[in-house]
């Protein structure tokens, strides 16, 4: 089993290569369309801003290459936002895999701006490796549409998509690397199959 | 909101754990990676490590142990101490912290807000606040890892709090110096105060000394977690047990 953690140049992969490194796997962080594209898995990690990943992304000619893995593939915060057909975050063009914009969340006194900390799942239907009321650890200012593509939500004055899957292109917004035994049960599950 | 965060903070010197009274007279706790793994085992919700003389030496945190506890623990964690660049950012971050929070630093040049904020994302940028009460107000002070080097930046803390904010700070650290270390309770009045002067989460911080204190901050300030050192690493509040007790009075915990 060999995964690949692409690497656009920017920020915390540190964290996402070390959660794998504790399922004990063989893992390279890359930005080599081949070497991502012979990978058995493939995660695109949580970082930045989504504009620039984007244009990370398209300087290193992974946009087609990401597009077309057949593979299992989970983006992990930003990396999940990306898979959708465009953000607020500097009006970013990103990725289309999955139908639906990312808006930004506005903060009100109750609910401030980052949605930050550890927030409750509600699942909408079997979720290998995770239960309904598991608590996993959300950072983040700009959230998906919710649509049939959403798995599992939390709630914060609008709804949050907090796993979304489309074909073999998995994302969750939470991060399952800080999420506690559920997180880690979510990536064991994502490593050992579907 | 989420569940409320309980956080252990964890001062560090030289690459050990130790705690000091009102930021003075440091002694020796023990190992970084046992005290980790022992607050996640407890149930903690996220950590803050502080190398608390970094920023009055000059220099940044030691990334050596950021990789050795990231290497053990699933929950989130910030470190503090002397970042200063982009690039001693991109090195906490890259080996396995979550967040990097910022302080003196900020204040000697805020630009460096906005440019964590722009490449990292906001919510991997912390404010740390020292603030100091002080003539019907409260003002900014900085450089308080170390007695001599502490100075007041005669900036009012709302208007800090603010600034940074407005510049990308995704989270602000609100230590209440008078509070720190003495165990009466936090600053409510004070943290009221910038949570609502901030629209970011806000972590109250100095001055827990009893299980109530955890209440009254949560119920009264809308703090989004509450920061203490002494009671837990001295085991005089355990936290599951005080978990339990705030789910009791209806707080949301993660348990």
């Amino acid at each position: 089993m060999k995964l690949a953690i692409v690497d656009v140049g920017c920020g915390n992969i540190g964290s996402v290569s070390i959660a794998f490194e504790r399922l004990g796997l063989e893992m390279i962080t890359t930005a080599d369309p081949e070497a991502i594209a012979s990978a058995d898995r493939v995660v695109l990690p949580g970082v930045g801003a989504a504009g620039y990943a984007m244009r990370r992304i398209d300087e290193l000619g992974l946009r087609e290459p990401i597009k077309a893995l057949k593979q299992p593939v989970l983006g992990i915060c930003l990396g999940m936002q990306l898979l959708f057909d465009r953000s607020d975050e500097e009006g970013a063009d990103c990725l289309g895999i999955i139908p639906g914009e990312v808006r930004r969340l506005e903060p009100t006194r109750e609910r401030p701006v980052p949605h930050m900390g550890w927030s409750k799942l509600s699942l909408h239907g079997d979720v290998p490796g995770l239960t309904d009321g598991d608590y996993v650890y959300f950072a983040h200012s700009y959230a998906c549409d919710p649509g049939p593509h959403v798995l599992a939500s939390a709630d914060y004055g609008r709804e949050i998509p907090a796993i979304v899957a489309r074909g073999n292109f998995l994302g969750a917004q939470f991060h399952p690397e800080r999420s506690g035994p559920a997180g880690t049960r979510f990536l064991e599950k994502f490593v050992t199959g579907l | 909101m989420p569940a409320r965060r309980i956080i252990p903070c964890l001062d560090v010197k030289d690459g050990r754990v130790v705690k000091g009274v009102q930021f003075r007279d440091h002694r020796d706790i023990g190992d970084i990676v046992e005290h980790a793994l022992r607050y996640r085992d407890e149930g903690a919700d996220e950590l803050v490590f502080y190398d608390i003389t970094a920023s009055a030496e000059g220099r940044s945190l030691d990334t050596g142990w950021v990789r050795r506890i990231a290497r053990v623990i699933d929950i989130p964690f910030a470190v503090a101490g002397g970042v200063r660049t982009r690039e001693h950012a991109a090195a906490c971050l890259g080996n396995g912290a979550d967040k990097v929070s910022i302080n003196s630093p900020a204040l000697e040049r805020p630009e460096l807000i906005e440019e964590l904020a722009r490449d990292f994302g906001s919510q991997c940028v912390v404010l740390g606040v020292d603030s100091f009460e002080a003539d019907g107000d409260y003002y900014v002070h900085q450089y308080t890892g170390s007695v001599e080097k502490t100075r007041d930046t005669g900036l009012r803390t709302l208007d800090w709090v603010r600034e940074a904010t407005e510049r990308g700070a995704g989270e602000v650290v609100l230590n209440c110096m008078k509070k720190d270390g003495v165990r009466t309770g936090y600053d409510v009045p004070h943290t009221t105060a910038v949570a609502e002067a901030a629209s970011v989460p806000v972590i109250a911080s100095g001055g827990a000394g009893a299980p109530e204190h955890f209440r009254t901050v949560f119920e009264q300030a809308s703090a989004s977690g509450a920061l203490a050192a002494t009671v837990f690493h001295d085991r005089m509040i355990a936290i599951p047990d005080l978990k339990e007790y705030l789910a009791t009075c209806g707080i949301e915990m993660r348990r």
